[in-house]
């Protein structure tokens, strides 16, 4: 009867899960910010108190995430890849191919059959396949984030963006607009770009089923949609992607 | 996008040669650099310089193409049934409406550099608004061989428009301010221009002052410049072409990496692909090439 918990800090959120007996108790989100040992505080106390639990009641705290050390109640860390990892395990068993994309790096990982990594990929530097390019590119369309995605799936025809880098694309979103392209359209030539960048990274790790995405830019349908034509292959979701490192980070916890 | 101030916006030039009179010319050309954040428009009266001018790329190259002229020939009586021949050239050369031929970027930069810094260069580098090319040419101008990052804002004009804008200082003041620092800092460590934004914002919080900021982002800058130029080969004499060939941060930085000064530029650095291509079609008018 263990209750760990895991703490990911992310450039964008951080998310901390409790788990018991490899069950999720309670969960809890905050903006990172520039105070990421601040966030990984408040999202503590708030998962806490929604699971009833005080600190006293949990044995182990590991961290992950772009911002693994400045959470100081953590006792250990984990990589992100080993959080990935073993949380989508864990969630979904079939996954052994596991696709991370969050706001600044993309990850492919891929697993076998007893939830052991056998290779991956990363991106951690270069925007353009990460989560802040859809951000960047719903800002230029003054089209709020959560909006882009379902936007994309309205397209009546396929257009290609020519930049690949953030900073660039912005102006050619900025043309596309001008030359009364409609948004739809922009919108899937944007998700079109940065799902072909992350299908050639997870490419490079090779395919294997089932797919899982996770990572907060798994709720973006038009990302999935584009993912999924790429890879053809279909695309697996659970229900709140974003948690899932969180989630792998307390099982590691669990382990001795 | 809401900017209330343009700290990024540099500033536009025209000029006119006044010990010339295109009248007296036997062959007058015209070339047009459409980039992709300046526009250039250069007219050569027989193979000299009489008028250019140097414009912000609007969101319709055509139109930033027939801007650039017009301004270049503002006060003179010139109009276009006047020019022999025109090249254009740059990011949107095929759009430009009244030019005669296309001739690319790279050959263009190489032959306006050699005009513009003489025939000693060899190596170019040319810091441009959405690229960077490293060139090598010979004495005439010619390319040699080159190599070009246009895939990523990092090391371009558009990735220090972005810093200019963020840290609310002029473009055209980034140079100055970059070099009040008693040492150079730690560069900023992230390529990327998106998360290189992101910690400078994080120093600036930790209390990092302006010009400090700019300072490591100026030198992770250079750094980034002189491993393209490096792969690509590095010569005496050296110049540098481009926007931020204005810009004394950079400059200074790349020479003290390189332990190479580059040649001192005559005229407006932004010049050297619009010259080339006014050069290029002076050729082609003496090989009895008609518009």
């Amino acid at each position: 009867m263990m209750i760990t918990a895991g703490v990911d800090i992310g450039n964008k959120f951080t998310k901390v899960v409790i788990v018991k007996d490899g069950k999720i108790v309670s969960k809890a989100m905050e903006l990172t910010g520039f105070d990421p040992a601040g966030a990984a505080d408040k999202a503590y106390a708030a998962a806490l108190s929604e699971g009833n639990k005080a600190r006293g009641d949990v044995a182990k705290v590991v961290a992950t995430g772009a911002g693994a050390g400045e959470a100081k109640f953590a006792d250990d860390v984990v990589t992100v890849v080993g959080a990935d990892a073993k949380g989508a395990f864990a969630a979904f068993p079939a996954a052994r191919t596991v696709i991370d994309v969050g706001a600044e790096e993309g990850r492919a990982i891929r697993i076998n059959d007893s939830g052991k990594i056998v290779d991956f990929a990363i991106n951690e530097k270069c925007a353009a396949g990460a989560g802040s390019f859809i951000e960047s590119m719903a800002r230029a369309l003054e089209v709020p984030l959560e909006e882009m995605g379902p936007l994309a799936l309205k397209a009546d025809k396929s257009i290609a963006m020519n930049a690949q880098c953030v900073v660039f694309a912005e102006s050619e979103v900025v043309s596309l607009v001008h030359a009364k392209t409609r948004k739809e359209n922009i919108s899937k030539a944007v998700h079109d770009a940065i799902s072909a960048r992350v299908v050639s990274m997870v490419r490079r790790i090779g395919v294997e089923k089932e797919v899982l995405m996770i990572g907060g830019v798994a709720k973006n349908v038009g990302f999935v949609k584009g993912l999924s034509d790429g890879l053809d292959a279909k695309v697996n979701i659970l229900d709140e992607p974003e948690f899932v490192s969180a989630f792998g980070a307390a099982l590691a916890a669990a382990e001795e | 996008m809401a900017e209330t101030k343009e700290f990024w916006r540099w500033t536009e030039s025209r000029w006119t040669n006044p010990d010339l009179d295109w009248k007296n010319a036997k062959i007058i050309t015209c070339g047009v650099d459409v980039g992709s954040v300046s526009s250039q428009c250069v007219i050569m009266c027989d193979g000299e310089l009489y008028a250019y001018a140097n414009m912000r790329t609007g969101s319709n190259s055509p139109d930033s193409a027939k801007n650039a002229f017009n301004r270049a020939v503002e006060g003179t009586s010139l109009t276009l049934d006047n020019i022999h021949f025109t090249v254009g050239t740059g990011y949107g050369r095929v759009n430009v409406p009244f030019s005669n031929k296309a001739v690319t970027e790279i050959a263009c930069h190489a032959r306006g550099a050699n005009f513009m810094y003489g025939s000693t260069v060899r190596t170019v580098l040319d810091m441009g608004g959405q690229d960077c090319k490293a060139i090598t040419i010979d004495e005439k101008g010619k390319v040699q061989s080159f190599l070009m990052n246009d895939k990523c804002a990092a090391g371009t004009g558009r990735g220090m428009e972005v810093f200019s804008n963020l840290l609310s200082v002029s473009i055209n003041d980034v140079g100055e301010l970059s070099l009040k620092v008693d040492e150079d800092p730690a560069p900023v460590s992230s390529t990327c221009v998106v998360f290189a934004k992101s910690e400078a914002t994080g120093l600036l919080r930790a209390g990092w002052p302006t010009e400090k900021v700019l300072a490591a982002y100026c030198l992770a800058m250079a750094q980034r410049v002189v491993s393209l130029l490096e792969r690509n080969g590095v010569q005496p004499d050296f110049a540098i072409t481009g926007g931020i060939a204005k810009n004394v941060g950079i400059v200074s930085r790349l020479e003290r990496l390189l332990n190479l000064k580059a040649l001192k530029p005559k005229y407006d650095t932004q010049l050297a692909g619009a010259v080339g291509a006014a050069l290029f079609a002076k050729a082609l008018v003496e090989k009895g090439k008609k518009k």
